[in-house]
């Protein structure tokens, strides 16, 4: 008996939660692909009538601008928030004073939720109050940065916030990713004249490519699934300059009475989220492995 | 033999209200704020009353997707709520899921068909049968205004669109905003459908909005509209994208702009400031014939239980009531559905839409409003304003913007 428990306890243990995921994240995709192949409406049904929803789905040119959105909003959102985050991750490096506080401050953007920091950032970037109004106001009458009403630059205002809120998150991972360089092999580096950039680009960056995957890995599902921040910054306006796929499937699903239309564009939305993620989880861990 | 059945279950009921005198009502609804949420105790104070049990199930957010995902959660679970606020084209399509009751019982008992206008009783049948109770009509196609602005710079309020043009110039070289508007879609679509009324006309307005005629959404008079648009986004001023319809209102209270055109709502805020229509503030139907209307309404679901058939019959009673119809009214702005109530204590506006809603009842123009879920469902109209925010916000020209439109009506059936 305690020798079948032994064996046993970590599956028992487990299965709760196996079984949870398995019904709440596994099912539930099956079930919302099986509703995207049926001609749902207010409420779910279940006769199969094929493509469609996808059909309408690429018709629709709102949907086209909300995927154009996501690709220009998760790379420029990824790439700047990573590079910004290493960047002062570096600059923190460099055994300051007051590196707890300096750190402190740029960390507490992301206690804030997305709701807030869009909501702040709508009235920093709104011509009639914000910068545009305040620079005016300084006597340069011709200064114009009015983005968040532009709907060919509204977008960028969306990845300004994002970078506004992440960056700092960022740079605390990879300070930590720094911090756990061996401290030997830099002195040795150091020791051989070799100078601090070199440091940098030839030996901790290269080191810490685990840091960039989960960096990446939490930047492009927070990009993916941005939601709230397009809500309290823009409500996906101008017109529906600002849309993102979740800002469509919501639409669809909760406004519309289409859940048809809003399943098929989530499934979309899973299949951007493996061919992006798959591939370079594939290629790290199996790097690992060699 | 489906309506008698039901008639007969209905009638069993009220007499078993009679009886016991416990009727029950679970009511969804998302009139939350203030003034809403006073006319809302009016009718649970009613509803008590008479002797009722008023379990009040209020869910507020995004302008009532947050009640309507309630309620899909709950009518899966098969547990549906007594009475649930709906309107327009939403009523038929919960009906053709079949879960709506029937309550012609009551509405023949109380002549509902001889006091509400044949249109909007429309809205409240399906298939034949009464399945929901009108509570107001709010007038869509308002034009509001600021009486001193205009006065100064020798305006008149205009019934032309070129008129309206003509003042917005003047306006505008005076150094006023013309036209008070928030960038969101659903107002871009509010102003839209005022126009497309104007320049359509009433026919023209139905058979494109209502019927869905592609003829008409790729007409030159739609194009028309369209121009009309793009003129119009001229006369608003360059800080609009995103502002509350409310702060739009104020600008026209405090004189920063002239117009608004925005439904009747929008009075609530002249007289929450205390505005004085008339004088501090004009209202006006905007350019061209007809009448928009958007009609808050109840659905009654099917509820198993002769306590809660008993509430619902007693609450459809009590909604389309003559005390309830002025009261909850008088403090929401609109005017009431049935039209044999007194408008004594109303202010001249209200007795305008009034006076108008008969008009254009007797004439045929009395029209559901499409920006506001009264002409089409929410795929199809969400379809067009997509095209209409699409255009206001940008530089698209007129025949891409109806070429546009009528893709999107295609894509969305």
């Amino acid at each position: 008996m305690t020798k079948w428990l032994e064996e046993n306890t970590p599956k028992l243990v487990l299965a709760p939660s196996f079984i949870a995921v398995l019904i709440f994240v596994y099912g539930f995709i099956a079930w919302t692909a099986w509703v995207s192949f049926t001609r749902s409406r207010l409420l779910p049904r279940y006769d199969i009538e094929g493509l469609i929803q996808y059909e309408r789905l690429f018709a629709s040119p709102r949907w086209d601008t909300a995927l154009n959105n996501l690709f220009v909003f998760g790379i420029l959102f990824i790439v700047i928030a990573m590079v910004l985050g290493l960047i002062l991750a570096i600059l923190l490096d460099q055994n300051i004073r007051t590196e707890g506080a300096i750190r402190t401050i740029y960390l507490y953007p992301m206690a804030l939720s997305m709701i807030v920091t869009g909501t702040a950032w709508k009235w920093i970037l709104n011509p009639g109050l914000g910068v545009e109004a305040m620079v005016r106001g300084w006597g340069f009458e011709t200064f114009s940065f009015d983005w968040l009403v532009n709907p060919d630059m509204a977008i960028y205002t969306v990845v300004i916030a994002a970078i506004w809120q992440s960056s700092g998150f960022v740079m605390a991972l990879f300070l930590a990713g720094l911090r756990s360089v061996d401290g030997e092999i830099i002195k040795a580096a150091q020791v051989d004249g070799i100078p601090t950039w070199r440091i940098y680009t030839a030996i901790i960056i290269p080191s810490m490519a685990p840091i960039f995957l989960s960096a990446f890995i939490v930047l492009s599902h927070l990009a993916i699934k941005s939601f709230d921040l397009v809500i309290a910054l823009t409500g996906g306006g101008p017109g529906y300059a600002t849309d993102l796929p979740a800002t469509y499937m919501y639409a669809m699903a909760f406004s519309r009475g289409d859940i048809g239309q809003a399943a098929s564009s989530a499934m979309i939305m899973m299949m951007v989220v493996f061919a992006i993620v798959v591939p370079y989880l594939y290629s790290e861990l199996r790097s690992k492995d060699d | 033999m489906k309506s008698v059945f039901f008639g007969a279950v209905s009638a069993t009921a009220l007499i078993a209200s009679a009886v016991h005198a416990e009727p029950q009502a679970e009511v969804l609804h998302w009139w939350t704020s203030g003034g809403e949420a006073k006319s809302v105790a009016v009718l649970q104070e009613e509803f008590a009353a008479k002797g009722g049990t008023w379990t009040d199930m209020p869910v507020a957010g995004g302008g009532g997707d947050a009640a309507m995902t309630a309620l899909r959660a709950r009518v899966l679970s098969g547990n549906a709520p007594t009475a649930v606020q709906l309107k327009g084209p939403a009523i038929q399509e919960w009906y053709e899921e079949g879960v709506l009751a029937d309550i012609s019982a009551v509405a023949e008992a109380q002549g509902w068909a001889d006091v509400l206008p044949a249109s909007i009783a429309g809205h409240m049948k399906c298939e034949g049968n009464w399945c929901a109770a009108p509570v107001n009509v709010h007038r869509v196609d308002w034009i509001w205004a600021n009486a001193d602005v205009l006065e100064a710079n020798g305006i008149d309020m205009p019934t032309t669109w070129d008129e309206f043009n003509a003042a917005a110039e003047k306006l505008q070289a005076a150094g006023v905003i013309p036209l008070a508007h928030g960038g969101q879609a659903w107002q871009d679509a509010t102003v839209f459908e005022a126009v497309a009324l104007g320049i359509l006309g009433p026919d023209g307005f139905r058979k494109a909005f209502v019927d869905l005629d592609m003829d008409t959404l790729k007409s030159d008079e739609m194009k028309a509209v369209f121009d009309q648009m793009r003129t119009m986004r001229g006369y608003v001023d360059e800080n609009f994208s995103g502002r509350d319809w409310n702060l739009a209102t104020a600008m026209v209270m405090n004189g920063e702009a002239a117009f608004q055109i925005m439904g009747d709502w929008a009075k609530g805020e002249f007289m929450a400031a205390g505005k004085v229509p008339g004088e501090d503030f004009l209202c006006a139907s905007v350019p061209g014939d007809g009448f928009l209307y958007n009609v808050d309404s109840f659905a009654m679901f099917d509820v198993d239980g002769d306590d809660k058939k008993a509430g619902q019959d007693l609450l459809a009673e009590l909604i389309v009531g003559q005390n309830f119809q002025k009261v909850f009214n008088l403090n929401k702005g609109s005017i009431p559905a049935r039209t044999d109530v007194s408008l004594e204590e109303f202010d001249s506006c209200a007795h305008l839409s009034a006076k108008d809603m008969s008009e254009s009842s007797d004439n045929g123009s009395l029209l559901p409003s499409y920006a506001h879920g009264m002409a089409l469902r929410g795929a199809q109209s969400g379809a067009i304003t997509d095209v209409v925010t699409a255009h206001f916000n940008s530089d698209m020209s007129s025949d891409e913007a109806v070429n546009m439109l009528a893709d999107a009506v295609a894509n969305s059936m």
